[in-house]
């Protein structure tokens, strides 16, 4: 059953991250990202990772994603740019380096990682308390550090979001 | 799982599901009247049912009148309108406000002999961040809608819905983190439980009176979220016609309808399992009313699961009634005075929230 569950999801998921780079329309890409974000904490509530579940759906899905779509609606991509075709080439190369290593990067770890059986994790390790417990004491400076370099990036986005106050000609 | 199992929970999600649906209808009537009466009105009193009726059945006739009209209007896709994402809006819209209360709690434990059942469709332990994610995803209907419809006035309301909604978000997370501290879980059951006792015997402990200010900031977060008046500027009907559903009509204008109402619910619903005690009738316990001064009535177990169930329905009917009794009186913001509310009030109001929430437990212990 649960393995059933899993290669549905798995293949849905796959489906849409390839609607991701394969549809020509931005915001369609935008919104397959959405489903593939979703069906992934779907995975996660498979895995009894509930708390890693809600806050995929609630930061990505619910937040950052919509101020993708925001983004791109309100920019309404223009394609008259003289040196598009020779950018596209070199944009095309290095999404194509970056790829390949991070397949290189993922099989590494496959093959390297502890060769796990995620049955075997104690119940509740995906819940509220367990992740709350292990972000508190093992984690507490990675995730300190996280709070302030989110902290600096917001204060960044308030200063360039603010009007430039320039001198008035009159 | 068993059949048995299986069955109970099939009941469960769809009487919350009828529970949401019938109360938006039945909301949906009272903001008629509620409206009408009001601005001193006679309100909603034409529908008669093919003329045949032989009196006017009131909210009855206006009930079924009103989803009949709206299903036999014409569907129209405006020109140039993206097909796919236009139809799907108005389910995006819908589907996660109507999923958000499989989480809330409508009473304690139902014992039929052996089985137990829990009156909870599901038992999350992480039933507030569940509640969140859901209407955090309530904004792609708004979004989308706007968009799909080759509108302008649609694009600027769908615009003005999603930033809206995300920032109040924001305040009404961080208003619910008071009460998550307070009572010290995720889990909608147990801090349903946690209101059960009384302070010095005749006080309920329900959570309002831990955070009144964390109640204030949900609920005007949450009137925000349902894009209802004071707040209601996606739609803004005096300049942008219809906001993001202008090109809407037929049924899926009144699924938009529909997803407002609903989510007034489940705003109702959630600040009455967070801040009134969900199920909880004061004095009333597992075995009958305990009242001050030592009097015991015991009561039947089915009695106090029906009292829980209706305890749970009125306040948060109570609720809506508040929330529509809010939408006729006040005027709406201007567009900045929501930001300006959202960003420079709330926001910081419910940081402070958080922060004597959190002397006050280190303090009292």
């Amino acid at each position: 059953m649960g393995t059933i569950l899993f290669l549905v999801l798995a293949v849905l998921t796959i489906a849409a991250a390839l609607g991701v780079i394969l549809h020509p329309n931005p915001v369609k890409s935008a919104l397959f990202l959405i489903v593939t974000l979703f069906l992934l904490a779907v995975v996660f509530v498979l895995l009894e990772a509930h708390m890693i579940a809600a806050l995929q759906i609630i930061v990505y899905a619910g937040a950052i994603m919509v101020l993708f779509l925001f983004v791109i609606m309100l920019l309404n991509l223009q394609i008259d740019d003289p040196d598009r075709g020779r950018r596209q080439v070199v944009l095309r190369g290095l999404a194509w380096l970056g790829g390949i290593i991070l397949a290189v990067e993922l099989a590494l770890l496959v093959r390297g990682g502890p060769a796990g059986n995620p049955a075997a994790a104690p119940a509740g390790y995906g819940g509220a308390l367990a992740v709350a417990q292990s972000l508190y004491t093992d984690f507490l400076l990675p995730f300190e550090l996280t709070s302030i370099l989110l902290l600096v990036a917001v204060v960044g986005a308030v200063v360039l979001a603010q009007k430039q106050r320039r001198p008035t000609i009159s | 799982m068993g059949l048995i199992e299986v069955g109970i929970a099939g009941v469960k999600a769809l009487a919350v599901l009828l529970m949401v649906l019938n109360l938006s209808a039945i909301l949906l009537w009272v903001e008629r009247k509620g409206s009408a009466l009001i601005q001193d009105r006679i309100g909603a009193n034409r529908a008669n049912i093919l003329g045949i009726m032989p009196f006017n059945l009131g909210f009855i006739n206006t009930l079924i009148a009103d989803p009949l009209k709206l299903l036999t209007k014409e569907d129209v896709v405006p020109k140039g309108a993206d097909k796919f994402l236009h139809f799907l809006a108005p389910f995006m819209a819908v589907f996660p406000v109507l999923v958000t209360f499989a989480a809330v709690p409508f009473g304690d434990q139902l014992v039929i002999g052996d089985t137990v059942i829990n009156l909870q469709v599901a038992d999350l332990d992480i039933g507030i961040l569940y509640v969140l994610a859901m209407s955090s995803l309530a904004v792609y209907g708004v979004v989308l809608g706007g968009w799909a419809s080759n509108s302008r006035w649609s694009l600027l309301g769908g615009i003005r819905g999603s930033a809206q909604m995300i920032s109040y978000e924001i305040a009404m997370g961080l208003a619910l983190i008071g009460v998550i501290m307070t009572f010290g879980t995720l889990d909608l059951q147990a801090i349903a439980r946690a209101q059960g006792h009384h302070f010095f015997g005749v006080i309920p402990a329900w959570g309002i009176i831990y955070q009144p200010l964390g109640f204030l900031i949900f609920l005007i977060a949450g009137i925000a979220e349902s894009k209802r008046v004071p707040f209601d500027l996606p739609e803004g009907e005096s300049e942008l016609i219809s906001g993001y559903f202008t090109e809407y009509s037929g049924m899926k204008q009144a699924a938009f309808m529909l997803s407002d109402f609903a989510e007034s619910v489940v705003v109702a619903g959630l600040a009455t399992t967070l801040f009134f005690g969900a199920w909880q009738v004061p004095f009333l316990f597992r075995d009958g009313f305990h009242f001050p001064g030592g009097a015991i009535v015991a009561l039947p177990h089915l009695l106090i699961v029906v009292m829980q169930i209706l305890s749970f329905t009125i306040k948060v009917f109570v609720l809506c009634l508040f929330q529509i009794l809010v939408r006729w009186t006040l005027p709406r913001y201007r567009y900045d005075q929501v930001m300006d509310l959202g960003w420079k009030y709330l926001l910081p109001l419910a940081l402070a929230n958080m922060l004597v929430t959190g002397v006050a437990i280190v303090l009292l212990g």
